[in-house]
Parts: C-alpha cells; structure tokens; sequence
C-alpha cells in the first residue's frame, strides 16, 4: 500500500519548456521557408512550323514592324539605327509607335475611339506619323526583336521588359489603373478579367521573337 | 500634499500562459507556407532584375528549367548547362522532359503547362533560344522568364 494515500497528487508532465521546443522548431521553420516568389516576364512562343504547310510569305509593310536588333556585344540597333538611349526611353519608342494610328483602317478607328481622352492626346501629340505602324490591331504593329546567340541573357530580359513595358503601360492606362494593379489583375474573378479583356482589346500584344542567327 | 499609495494588488507580471500558444500559431504558419525544395539546383543562379512580373496563376502547371553555369566547374566545366529535375541535359532531351511534364497533368490541362526559365544572367541567348526551339517543337510554348523585382529609381 502506499503511504500516505489521499496526500498524493496525479503526476504532472512539467509543461514550462513547451515554449522552448515550440521556439526552436519555429526558429527551424523560419530558416528553411523561401517564400514562393516565382515571379517572371510571360510570354507566348510562335506554334512550331508545320512541315506540312508551305512556308507562306506574309508582306508585312515595313512601317509596321518596330525593328530591335541586338549583337553580341550587347550594343542595339532599333529601327536600323544604333541606340544608345536608356531602357525608358526605349520604352517610350515602342509605346509611340503602338499607339501610332497612322493610317488605321475600320478597326483600328474603332479601337482609337475606345481610348481614353489621355491617350488619344498621346495619339494626337506624337503619332499620326505616315512613316510609323497603321493602327494597334493584329499584324498592323509589330515589335519584332532579334537577339544574336552572344547576346546576353540580361540585355534580352532588359529589352523584353521595356517592350512588355509599353504595351503594359498602355493596357493600364486604357482601362484606367495603374501599371502595377495591371500587373496583379486576378483572371479568375470575373470583374478583374473583364478588366484585363478590355485593356487588350484590339491591341494584340505582338512580340515577335526572331530565331538568332 | 497628496499621498500616492502604491496599490499593492497589481501585479507586475505580463501574464506568459498564452505565450505557447502564441508561438504554436506561428509555427504552424510557417509549417503551412514552407515548401522544402525538391530539386537541388546544381547551376549558377542569379536571376536577372525585371519590372513587369506577373505571377503564375497555377502552380501545379509550372515546370523549370534551369540554365547557367555549373556549380561545380571542375566536375562540368564552366559553358552554361541546361537542368532540369536533378540532372543536366541536352536540348534534346528537353521534349522528351515536356512530355514527362506534361504527363503528370490532367489532359485537360496539357496545354496549358508553362514553362519557367531560371536562366542566370550571365547566359548568352544561343543555349536559351535552343531551348525554346525545343520547347516550341514539344507543344509548351507558354514561357515565364523568372526575374526578381527591380525598383525603378526614376
């Protein structure tokens, strides 16, 4: 028998060093977690050739065609000049010559009516150009950038991204919010991808990635 | 002049009995977020700095690729190799790699797969557009050039 019966308590289990334990596997956690940034510039590759299909040359005026030529010394060539400018101003080239509407025809008018005030008199003030693209809509301007295989990969993203920054700026402003929100549009809610619809509407985002050579 | 008393029945102590649970909450968010990388990169890889990122909608469709300089130079050399899973290949290995890819989906998903390329800045486009005429050859033509934010200073 045991001595002293009904003194004795039910034995504990010390729970003071339960914080200890629960710091040291959170401190474990914290260390290993990387967040999930998987964060990039998208785009779209042209269908592979059908060998079945004759090679068909499709004469694209050479005013609609913004011309990016990159070497393997990293130096530019836009519009069959070398450039020397800034990724900005780059930029803003590709965005002049989008929103150009030299010569549209009925649906680029159509697409020049849906612009807001602000870019019509972007329109307005440094387009109408006869020499530039006709009008935004498919196979009327096209960014085609050509990089060399010695090219490096950071000019490439540098290039791709103040291209992708025009059309983005544009897109943004047409539907009325910011380049970031543009960017964080949510295409699962009905509302944000009515949005991201209408800001590309009659303005196909036309990169053309040409093979290097 | 006026006496303060000290009132003697506050104790000074915080009160720690909630603080297990408290740390218990953040562990379990942490345990929740982390994901324990499955595949060990054996290239260089300092991602090139970019302004217009999107996010990947669906995570279950993505697969990468990795490109860069290997790691270990005296083992691979130091000319750019391309990843994938845990093993270098060649370009030609690369359909073969987007239909296993493209396997693990739904079928109704196929053609959605996109493709992240974790390509180190230090690359020149040769071995990357390569890869993407593979890519083009292997039917996943959505491609993500994962960067990391840039900050524009303007």
């Amino acid at each position: 028998m045991a001595r002293g019966g009904n003194t004795r308590k039910p034995p504990e289990v010390s729970s003071g060093s339960m914080a200890d334990i629960a710091f040291l596997l959170l401190i474990f956690f914290l260390v290993t977690t990387t967040i999930a940034n998987d964060k990039g510039i998208g785009m779209l590759l042209p269908p592979p050739p059908d060998p079945n299909q004759p090679e068909v040359d499709i004469k694209i005026p050479e005013r609609n065609i913004f011309k990016i030529l990159a070497n393997s010394q990293d130096k530019l060539l836009v519009e069959n000049e070398p450039y020397v400018g800034t990724m900005d101003e780059l930029k803003q080239q590709v965005k002049e010559f989008i929103l150009n509407f030299g010569n549209p025809g009925p649906e680029g008018v159509e697409v020049y009516n849906s612009l807001p005030p602000s870019l019509k008199a972007f329109v307005n003030q440094s387009g109408r150009k006869p020499e530039s693209s006709d009008d935004p809509t498919a196979g009327n301007a096209i960014v085609s950038f050509k990089a060399n295989r010695g090219t490096s990969y950071d000019l490439y993203i540098n290039v791709l991204d103040a291209v992708t920054a025009a059309y983005n700026e544009v897109y943004a402003e047409r539907v009325g919010i910011t380049v970031d929100e543009w960017l964080t549009l949510d295409r699962d809610d009905e509302i944000q991808k009515d949005m991201y619809l209408r800001g590309r509407d009659g303005i196909p985002k036309a990169i053309s990635i040409a093979e290097p050579d | 002049m006026a006496k303060f008393k000290k009132s003697a029945k506050t104790s000074q102590d915080i009160p720690t009995a909630a603080l297990p649970d408290i740390i218990f909450m953040l562990l379990f968010f942490f345990m929740v977020v982390t994901v324990m990388r499955e595949t060990d990169i054996l290239v260089k890889q300092k991602l090139p700095r970019a302004t217009q990122l999107t996010k990947i909608e669906r995570k279950s469709l993505v697969s990468y690729i990795y490109i860069g300089e290997p790691k270990n130079t005296t083992l691979y050399g130091d000319e750019p190799k391309i990843q994938t899973n845990d093993v270098f290949v060649t370009e030609d290995d690369i359909i073969q790699f987007v239909n296993q890819e493209k396997d693990k989906l739904s079928e109704v998903e196929r053609d959605q797969i996109t493709m992240s390329m974790k390509v180190d800045t230090e690359v020149k486009m040769g071995i990357i557009s390569d890869v993407q005429q593979q890519l083009r050859k292997a039917n996943a033509r959505k491609l993500l050039y994962s960067s990391i934010i840039r900050v524009d200073d303007n």
